[in-house]
């Protein structure tokens, strides 16, 4: 992978000549002692040291909610995929958000490609940035999340005076070759970044305290552990810790109509396992009625259920869940990490 | 970036079909019967469903209740529990819906074929068993004895009534019948469809049950069938979830790490004894 310097200095202008550009360039941006990924009117709004934005980049590839069909009732039904997609360039996304959006890419491709994400996902470039200063609730260096070779057009590394940049993509080196000003890495400055790198993760607070390949047999034991109970007897079911994930995906589909009864659309949005109706059935029967199965049901989909179904674990430890959650109980890590003392216990 | 091809066409876009006919079931469920407007046929198996659309009111799965060995057209029998059953049993003839799938895995046929067949049907269970069970009289000679142990909370809510006589006067089929609760005129068996069991003689090395039924009936089904010493693997059974987008990815049909819509809906017990939540 070739790299290459970006001074400081320059940065700006790199941002600039990209929002001058034909495409919408969405960054973390400060939001009320926080930050939130949003559109970027100037490189000056952008901030490239966050510790964790309050929502992923997901949105920009599977929208809190889309329009998938719009239809007109008359004598002859009309009814009209609609697939909306924009020129994004995601700048500024950690490793951890990366490894999710890699998930969402082998969730709607497959054997039942979903023409709307991967319209989407084909418009969005992704110029990444290794996370440095991590949130006091992400655990992505035990899960090995906290940095990536993969998923990214480019990867920039804060080394102080200036971001080393790693090309990913074609896509990549031709956006650097044509608005920014770079020049070769110096072996020196590769040393430095693997050494930001490292102090980087030596500052996480959390870890699993376990291989993250581990986890699916540690689920396969502990389906009947008490941690499940205890924990979601807390549970408030408002579905905060499934809303601020990167890597669910679940959606609802429903169908809104205008007042003149014609026009009208069918939209999805994000739905997610952990509120109280969403494996309700016509006629009451609902398979996950209790918090606790809900609960476990999130754990499992996290530890296993997507890594059995699609080769990659469904958490990266960002810490969104653990930040969102008044109940204190979201973490993944500190549900597996009960689990694997329990089981420690136990043998 | 993404090697993945972006697909020509939308897994969510349904294809128009004409309501052709209606006909009453019972108090809440009605058959229709449907055609595709480009002419095409819906190229099912038994077992398998499909996501109907009314535009506006929304989209819903629901099993296929008419034998691919009809042609051209084929039937949905529906119980008027929820918004869109509601909207769809307001429907006249001519009218036009949307249909996506046929989705899901469907009865194993030829794994069926030349062995003895168990329905065990609970209510409204028949209307997916229904079209099997036609599937299987149109190709008779393919398979062995076919059995059919149905149930229904009281007689009035007995599925399919013109096709149960038929069924009962034909030679080459058993039908047995039970009610959970009887009234005057019934003179047939009352009790849940398990008391049924007792009353068949069965080869279990060569049969399979096949059952479908509300959630609660499966227990007590496989344990019948455990008792008649049938395998695991040839007891099946048809799970109801939530397939809300019938393709593998709105989770809401999820059991375990399962997507019924894809891996199912029909399983055969093998499969689901360690799938806990299944049944």
């Amino acid at each position: 992978m070739e790299n290459r310097i970006i001074e400081k200095q320059n940065m700006d202008v790199f941002v600039n000549n990209l929002i001058n550009s034909d495409a919408e360039v969405v960054g973390a941006k400060r939001k009320d002692g926080k930050y939130a990924f949003g559109k970027l009117a100037d490189a000056t709004e952008l901030c490239l040291d966050y510790d964790l934005a309050l929502y992923p980049p997901k949105s920009y590839l599977l929208p809190p909610k889309e329009t998938l069909i719009k239809f007109e009732l008359g004598e002859e039904l009309e009814a009209e995929p609609v697939v909306e997609a924009e020129r994004v360039i995601l700048f500024g996304v950690h490793p951890y958000d990366i490894k999710a959006i890699e998930l969402l890419d082998v969730a709607f491709s497959g054997t039942n490609p979903d023409i709307n994400y991967l319209s989407r996902r084909a418009k969005v470039t992704i110029i990444g940035i290794d996370c440095l200063n991590p949130n006091p609730n992400a655990f992505c260096a035990s899960l090995g999340t906290a940095t990536t070779d993969t998923g990214f057009d480019l990867m920039l590394t804060d080394i102080g005076a200036s971001y080393v940049v790693a090309i990913g993509s074609s896509e990549g080196e031709e956006l650097l070759g044509k608005y920014a000003v770079t020049r070769e890495a110096t072996q020196s400055e590769l040393v430095q970044r693997d050494e930001q790198r490292q102090k980087a993760l030596a500052k996480y607070k959390v870890a699993l305290s376990m291989s993250a390949e581990d986890l699916p047999e540690l689920l396969d034991k502990s389906w009947d552990s008490p941690v499940f109970k205890e924990k979601s007897e807390k549970c408030l079911s408002c579905g905060s810790c499934v809303m601020v994930c990167p890597t669910c995906f679940c959606f609802d589909v429903q169908d809104d109509i205008a007042l003149n009864l014609k026009q009208g659309e069918r939209y999805r949005q994000w739905d997610g396992c952990m509120l109280v109706d969403f494996a309700l059935v016509a006629g009451g029967e609902n398979f996950r009625r209790d918090s606790e199965t809900r609960f476990r049901h999130r754990m499992y989909r996290k530890g296993k259920y997507l890594w059995e179904r699609y080769g990659k674990l469904g958490c990266v430890g960002c810490g969104r869940c653990a930040s969102a959650c008044l109940a204190e109980i979201a973490s993944p890590a500190e549900t597996f990490n009960t689990l694997k003392e329990e089981r420690r216990q136990h043998d | 970036m993404i090697s993945q091809a972006i697909p020509e066409a939308s897994i969510y876009q349904p294809r128009p079909a004409k309501l052709i006919r209606t006909e009453a079931i019972a108090e809440r469920e009605k058959l229709f019967e449907f055609e595709f407007r480009d002419g095409g046929e819906l190229g099912h198996k038994p077992g398998q469903f499909v996501e109907i659309s009314l535009f506006g009111i929304g989209e819903m799965p629901n099993s296929i209740s008419s034998s691919p060995t009809k042609n051209c057209s084929f039937e949905l029998a529906v119980r008027n529990v929820g918004n869109v059953t509601s909207a769809l049993h307001g429907l006249t003839e001519g009218s036009t819906v949307g249909i996506r799938g046929p989705f899901g895995n469907g009865f194993p046929i030829d794994k069926l074929k030349g062995n003895d067949i168990l329905i065990v049907a609970g209510g409204i269970g028949l209307f997916p068993l229904r079209s099997l069970i036609n599937y299987v009289l149109d190709k008779r000679s393919d398979f062995g004895r076919l059995m059919i142990l149905s149930g229904s909370r009281t007689p009035q809510e007995r599925m399919f009534v013109s096709e149960l006589e038929k069924w009962q006067e034909r030679r080459d089929m058993e039908l047995l019948e039970t009610v959970d609760r009887g009234d005057e005129k019934w003179t047939g068996n009352v009790g849940v469809v398990t008391t049924l069991f007792p009353k068949v003689d069965i080869d279990p090395q060569n049969t399979f049950a096949i059952t479908v039924g509300p959630p609660v009936m499966y227990k007590f089904v496989v344990a019948e069938c455990k008792k008649k010493a049938i395998a695991d693997e040839q007891i099946l059974l048809s799970l109801e979830r939530r397939m809300k987008c019938g393709v593998g990815k709105c989770g809401h049909c999820q059991i375990n790490g399962v997507y019924v819509c894809q891996e199912g809906p029909v399983f055969s017990y093998a499969e689901i004894r360690k799938l806990e939540e299944a049944i």
